[in-house]
């Protein structure tokens, strides 16, 4: 199955999985490339040395200056999964240490890099992990937060809740947990790998303690992410070696990927009003045109488009009758390319936690997909899915019936 | 023609697969996952289920250049395949799961799903052929490679099911293979066969029977009915077995005894000597044709293991039961075990052994239970 050609032979790709990775931006692009011939290890002293750690701080004052930190507040990482397991681990170390703080509260729908971290220090430690329940929107339930603060505030390291959610878009009431936690002087953590680009933020006036994000998110390059972290917080490191990063993160810094990711921080945040514009209109279009093309689809998550509620690039149904991987199948197979949930190693679509946590049945969390624009997205991307979503819901339905596992 | 290809994450579905596209079909590679849990590397040459395997099978579609999906079909194999191998243990038969798994996964669960997604066929790395007939009709029949012949696990699949199946390597040897598949540059070239059940990853049987069948035990007789011994376990008897028989005291012709028959619900376990073993001829349950129904009284050859001889014998179809009569005794035939009955290469259909007769009188007739 080959991808739609155009008439010039040229292949076109419908790319609609932007909450996975998106396009590097071409300047962060230009901006790593050019570090990478470039000769020097930051922690080294001599010349060389420096020129490197001149670029490594100039990116972390431009990433501080871009999200409302400063720059000693920005700690380089290998990316979103490793910044969320220095925050929980770290913090839940450093605040546990003497055995009296054991709870960490957080959320059902929180992303795999949050849930198995706190999993596996409730397996191996002797955390006591607490995921607070959503509403069918996928909101956490603020008053159960609370509750649970309340029933013994003394005994919370940490709370660790998602700024957006990375399958249904639902942005999480940041501000009210954040007030809930800090009025019996609990730190919060926020994943908002899928936020920082696409809402507007600013770590000063946000309140939370420490926040993770990506590169590869938001136009910056793979594998490079940045913890924020308040001065005053205190983390036990999870990378022991050189003492990098404020003897939290250790291990030789990747300048070209700091450099790149500096400035695709930039771009994004600037550029993030239009970014909302762009990606928010061609999203409510596919909604639109999705739910004509199948009326009986469902749309998950917040309905509305309002950015306090939802990410404005995310569009995530689910098609009832149909199996979710059946329909990335015949998609793909018409170069329209799109998400059914987050994939196991083997690659093997699963019913989403999220979806479940919502209270989705496993039959409708299976039948899911989710589309996700990007600053390369076009109208073209949403016509093409307008003309094949239709034939491939019948098609996946028909194979659905026949073969439901 | 849009061409789904099974791959295994072995080389000959890789190349079954990579012939498939040579030949300017549109095909899409799957790779099954079929155990719940599945380990991460395969050990030694055992099953196809691990991430290793799936990962092997990914590569060989990088390299022939085809997409690639995984399917889960792990709580259906389940049900389908494992469930049912269980119970037919516990029933005090020898189940073949391939067949199984052929007739209920790969060419049902798979052949319907691909069907519905727009596919014309599914091709697989077995080694069978499909030819044509004269009459348009299609026939199963044994591969060129006597030794590594599939078509008794194929002995499932009805018209229906063969009328969308493809086996690209029935016409050529499996050494013919490997060096195809170097050649083509498929790192699974030297890959070690897989054998045995592919849910039993350290081929033990009978301890995947312990862990999951409740014990069952009863006594050893002779035909007679003396009792010779007593045993934990029924299920870890098969017909033909004659090691491990828990009796103390030796034959009084001092010849070894063999399993004749084990009777689950009483855990009754009769042995007796080797020429008891032979049987003259059996009853088919729950028959599948490969063609047309065959009617009367017909000759035929039925083979009744993966890899055992074809027997010279009679079939005919009564009541939707199958009858054999051999023309020759045969040994270690097993309620359970698939009879697939031949025309010389050509598969006419298969059926379930239910019932066996020892001897050639006719007041031996094997019964249905």
């Amino acid at each position: 199955m080959k991808p739609t050609s155009t008439a010039t032979g040229e292949r076109r790709v419908t790319y609609l999985d932007h909450a996975a990775t998106t396009p590097m931006r071409p300047q962060a692009v230009e901006a790593m490339t050019a570090q990478l011939t470039k000769l020097g290890n930051a922690s080294s002293l001599h010349g060389s040395g420096r020129e490197a750690r001149r670029v490594v701080e100039e990116a972390r004052e431009t990433i501080g200056a871009a999200v409302g930190a400063s720059p000693s507040e920005v700690i380089f990482t290998g990316g979103g999964t490793e910044s969320n397991n220095l925050a929980i681990k770290g913090l839940y170390w450093a605040r546990n240490a003497g055995g009296d703080r054991p709870r960490i509260l957080s959320s059902s729908v929180e992303h795999h890099a949050v849930l198995d971290p706190l999993l596996w220090l409730s397996s191996h430690e002797s955390a006591q992990v607490e995921l607070i329940d959503v509403d069918p929107l996928g909101r956490i339930d603020i008053d159960a937060l609370r509750a649970s603060i309340q029933s013994d505030p003394g005994s919370v390291a940490l709370v660790s809740v998602m700024w957006a959610n990375n399958e249904v878009g639902t942005v999480q009431p940041i501000a009210e947990l954040v007030e809930a936690a800090h009025r019996h002087g609990i730190p919060v953590h926020t994943d908002a790998v899928q936020a920082v680009g696409s809402l507007p933020f600013d770590f000063a006036t946000g309140g939370v303690d420490a926040l993770s994000f990506t590169g590869h998110k938001l136009g910056g390059p793979l594998g490079v992410g940045v913890l924020l972290t308040r001065r005053e917080l205190e983390l036990v490191p999870v990378l022991h070696g050189g003492g990098q990063e404020r003897d939290i993160r250790s291990g030789t810094i990747d300048t070209p990927s700091i450099a790149g990711l500096a400035t695709a921080v930039e771009l994004a945040v600037k550029h993030q009003p239009e970014f909302v514009e762009l990606v928010g209109s061609l999203r409510d279009d596919l909604v639109r045109r999705v739910r004509s093309e199948v009326p009986d689809v469902l749309y998950n998550g917040d309905p509305s488009s309002d950015l306090a509620r939802r990410l404005p690039n995310n569009a995530h149904f689910s098609f009832p009758g149909c199996e979710g991987d059946s329909l990335l199948m015949l998609l793909d197979a018409k170069g329209i390319e799109c998400s059914t949930g987050s994939a196991c190693s083997a690659g093997v679509p699963q019913a989403s936690h999220v979806l479940l946590a919502m209270g989705a049945t496993e039959a409708t969390a299976r039948g899911s997909l989710r589309f996700s624009f990007g600053h390369t997205s076009v109208q073209a991307d949403v016509e093409a899915v307008t003309e094949a979503i239709g034939p491939a819901v019948e098609r996946a339905r028909a194979a659905g019936l026949s073969a439901v596992v | 023609m849009r061409v789904l290809a099974a791959m295994s994450g072995g080389v000959d579905s890789a190349v079954a697969a990579a012939r498939m596209a040579d030949a300017g079909h549109d095909v899409t590679g799957i790779h099954l996952a079929l155990a719940r849990n599945p380990q991460s590397y395969r050990k030694g040459a055992r099953g196809c289920c691990t991430l290793e395997d799936s990962r092997d099978a990914r590569r060989a579609a990088d390299v022939i250049g085809i997409p690639f999906y995984v399917w889960d079909l792990a709580e259906r194999f389940h049900a389908d395949v494992v469930d049912d191998f269980l119970a037919e243990y516990a029933a005090g038969r020898t189940p073949n799961p391939c067949l199984r798994c052929n007739e209920k996964i790969k060419f049902a669960a798979v052949l319907d799903r691909a069907l519905a997604l727009g596919f014309d066929a599914v091709a697989t790395g077995h080694y069978a052929r499909v030819l044509e007939a004269a009459n348009g009709r299609r026939e199963l029949h044994r591969s060129v490679d006597r030794t590594k012949d599939q078509s008794y696990v194929l002995g499932v699949l009805t018209a229906g099911q063969l009328a969308h199946a493809l086996f690209p390597l029935g016409g050529t040897m499996k050494r013919a293979v490997r060096a195809e598949a170097a050649e083509r540059g498929l790192a699974v070239a030297s890959k070690p066969d897989s054998h045995d059940i592919c849910f039993i990853a350290d081929g033990d049987t009978a301890g995947f029977l312990k862990g999951r069948l409740e014990p069952s035990p009863g006594h050893v007789v002779d035909e007679s009915g003396a009792v010779l011994g007593r045993h934990d376990a029924s299920y870890a008897f098969t017909v033909g077995q004659r090691r491990g028989l828990h009796i103390s005291t030796p034959a009084p012709d001092g010849r070894p005894r063999y399993v004749l028959d084990i009777e689950p619900v009483t855990g009754t376990v009769t042995v007796g000597p080797v020429e008891s073993l032979d049987v003259w001829s059996m009853v088919g349950v729950h028959p599948r044709w490969c063609e047309a129904e065959p009617s009367g009284e017909f000759s035929c050859e039925v083979q009744i293991r993966a890899h055992g001889e074809p027997l010279p014998a009679r079939a005919c179809v009564e009541g939707g039961q199958l009858r054999v009569d051999l023309d020759e005794p045969a040994r270690g035939v097993a309620p359970g075990q698939a009879a697939v009955i031949y025309e010389r290469t050509r598969v006419i259909g298969s059926a379930t052994i239910d019932a066996v007769a020892r001897q050639t009188s006719p007041a031996a007739t094997p019964t249905v239970p």
